[in-house]
């Protein structure tokens, strides 16, 4: 049995944002960090591989400088780093990615035995896309927004999938893709012979030559030219004016300043 | 995937189509409120406007549906189908978009509607746009749009009016950037749209009447089933996350004369909002509040889309923690407080008369538009 875990470098948005005039994001003034719910999802393979002795493989699609975020994973406890990258892959939306990632999934390899654990979303995007749509093109069943999960010695695996105003109990068996929630787990830290260990344990490259005979890897299908979805326009939006003082403190002023609220909805 | 069907032949897609969520036979808010934009979108591409309803015995709602606007609801009803599936609803929502070939496909980006439209958009092999805020047809109505919602020189650049793409907005890193996503060259082009976003329309008790219901036909077995679901419930309060909430309520020293009233306006505004309780430093300090409610700790900053401060007065580490929110309401009896000086909207009065007013008024708003 093994996990994959994927995993995204993003820009720490937590700090200054840095944009642009011309719209787009400054991604060189910015630090970069691993995408905080795939902290979950590595922690989420290393509580397995700690119950079970099972193989953990971290997997990241990402410039060459994302093999610091796999080091750590690595340090954490992860037995494997693969690092999918290449100039063929860049400009991908999220379908183009999912379909490099499940090509890069069917390279090593998914056994019946497998699961494959995503974070939810990445911070830069938040579009909570690419674990749902490399599970379909891999041919596994999904469960995303995981709050637990539960994986039994048959391969079933129950998880508390979480909804806005409740959640839902979900089996399933493996091998599947789960997404997860922050709520799942505390990320562990790495530790000093973690650390160590990370620079000796197996790291590799896919590049396009390596996944260019998958049948889901085709000029029409990843990259910015496969990439279904573009970008029309990118702006940001006006600078904040000075504040609003509203006129007294009663009934009144309340209703205006709700209506205001809705009226941008925010409320 | 049907044999005849291809999402590249762009001209044989017509209608905009609105997946209306329900759960446990009730219809989500944000279905009404697609319902509504849809019909905007479909006037402007002067297409009919469908939604399509999946569940067990729910084709009561259709008329709901219609009276927001639908002019037809595909009602795909199964026991299999009662609870949300993965598996089941994106078979038969793909099954319906190959058969009826609709050019839009809107989703609402609930945690169902997240997981289901990904999956739907790969199956279908098209684009999907996340989390949207605004939607366009008419190049007009975008530049409009941009003119008000961007720093863009919109009349120095150059304007295709005759596109007809759906120009799907979001926000992206956190609000700090915008982009608008175009799928031009597949079909349906297909959005989640963030709940709460759309405005509902009125309801039209005769185009309830009128709505056209169809029961298409479709095939789903247990067969078509990986995944179980061994119970829905309802669930308790979340945890405390100032760091990912959307919204945050935070009381201050002016809570000082009563605490536990205090607090308890906070959080029951808070709960109102669907946002969480924070509270500055000395709230902590003096044990009213446990630490993880703390806004202005070192190196912690939150950025809710509304940040609303009872009683702050907003020392330096208390609006370095939270002045980069969305929107900031404070409310004060000092109207010298600093906290008026990074404020959107300020109060000067006491919080203990002004936040019951102010839950009033949210209740008041929430039932009038409850009521349209």
């Amino acid at each position: 049995m093994k996990i994959i875990v994927c995993q995204k470098q993003v820009p720490d948005t937590s700090g200054k944002v840095a944009v642009n005039p011309d719209g787009t994001l400054n991604r060189a003034s910015m630090m970069t960090i691993t995408n905080p719910d795939d902290m979950n999802a590595v922690e989420a393979a290393l509580k397995i591989k700690d119950a079970t002795g099972c193989k953990v493989i971290v997997i990241s699609m990402g410039p060459p400088p994302a093999e610091g975020m796999l080091r750590e994973a690595l340090a954490m406890g992860a037995d494997e780093a693969i690092l999918v990258s290449g100039r063929e892959f860049g400009g991908s939306d999220t379908y183009a990615t999912s379909q490099i990632l499940a090509a890069a999934i069917t390279e090593i390899g998914l056994d019946p035995d497998d699961l494959v654990i995503c974070g939810r979303q990445a911070i830069d995007g938040d579009t909570a896309q690419v674990g749902p749509q490399i599970a379909e093109k891999i041919n596994v069943p999904q469960i995303s927004y995981a709050a637990d999960i539960k994986l039994d010695a048959d391969g079933t695996v129950t998880v508390q999938r979480m909804l806005e105003d409740g959640f839902m109990m979900i089996q399933t068996h493996t091998p599947c893709l789960l997404t997860c929630i922050k709520e799942l787990n505390k990320p562990r830290y790495m530790s000093v012979e973690g650390i160590m260990a990370s620079y000796s344990k197996p790291y590799q490259v896919f590049d396009y030559e390596r996944l260019k005979d998958s049948p889901l890897i085709d000029p029409t299908t990843i990259g910015l030219k496969g990439s279904p979805t573009n970008i029309l326009k990118s702006f940001t939006p006006p600078l904040k004016g000075a504040g609003m003082m509203l006129e007294g403190n009663g009934r009144e002023t309340c209703d205006k300043l709700v209506g205001i609220l809705a009226e941008k909805h925010i409320i | 995937m049907a044999a005849n069907y291809n999402s590249a032949d762009i001209a044989a897609f017509k209608n905009v189509w609105v997946f209306c969520e329900q759960r446990q036979g009730k219809l989500m808010q944000t279905s009404m409120e697609l319902i509504s934009e849809g019909r905007r979108l479909a006037d402007e591409l002067h297409v009919d406007l469908c939604g399509i309803l999946l569940g067990d015995n729910v084709a009561d709602m259709a008329k709901d549906l219609g009276a927001y606007g639908a002019d037809k609801i595909y009602v795909c009803e199964s026991p299999l189908l009662k609870d949300y599936t993965t598996d089941g609803y994106t078979k038969v929502i793909v099954d319906m978009i190959e058969e009826y070939k609709p050019e839009v496909m809107l989703f609402g980006a609930s945690n169902i509607g997240r997981d289901l439209a990904p999956r739907c958009a790969a199956r279908l092999h098209t684009g999907l746009c996340a989390d949207c805020t605004h939607l366009d047809v008419d190049v007009e109505g975008y530049v409009q749009f941009l003119r008000g919602a961007s720093t863009l020189d919109v009349d120095s650049m150059e304007w295709d009016y005759a596109n007809r793409d759906l120009k799907m907005t979001r926000p992206a890193f956190g609000g700090h950037l915008m982009a608008t996503i175009i799928c031009p060259r597949f079909r349906p082009a297909m959005a989640t749209v963030r709940p709460g976003v759309m405005k509902k329309g009125k309801y039209d008790a005769a185009k309830a009447a009128a709505v056209e219901v169809i029961k298409p036909e479709f095939s789903l077995t247990e067969a078509d089933f990986q995944t179980k679901v061994l119970s829905v419930e309802k669930a308790a309060r979340k945890i405390v996350d100032l760091i990912g909430a959307d919204i945050i309520v935070s009381v201050g020293r002016g809570i000082a004369s009563d605490v536990e009233g205090g607090i308890k306006l906070g959080q029951e505004l808070a709960d109102l909002l669907g946002g969480v309780l924070g509270g500055s430093r000395v709230t902590i300090d003096s044990g009213w509040l446990s630490s993880d409610h703390q806004v202005g700790q070192t190196g912690k900053t939150v950025r809710p889309k509304l940040y609303i401060a009872l009683g702050i007065s907003g020392s330096i580490q208390h609006k370095a923690g939270m002045s980069e929110s969305g929107c900031i309401v404070a409310v004060n009896k000092n109207e010298a407080a600093p906290i008026f000086e990074i404020a959107d909207y300020g109060i000067v009065g006491d919080l203990f008369k002004v936040t019951p007013m102010l839950i009033e008024s949210i209740k008041a708003m929430r039932a009038e538009k409850e009521a349209r």
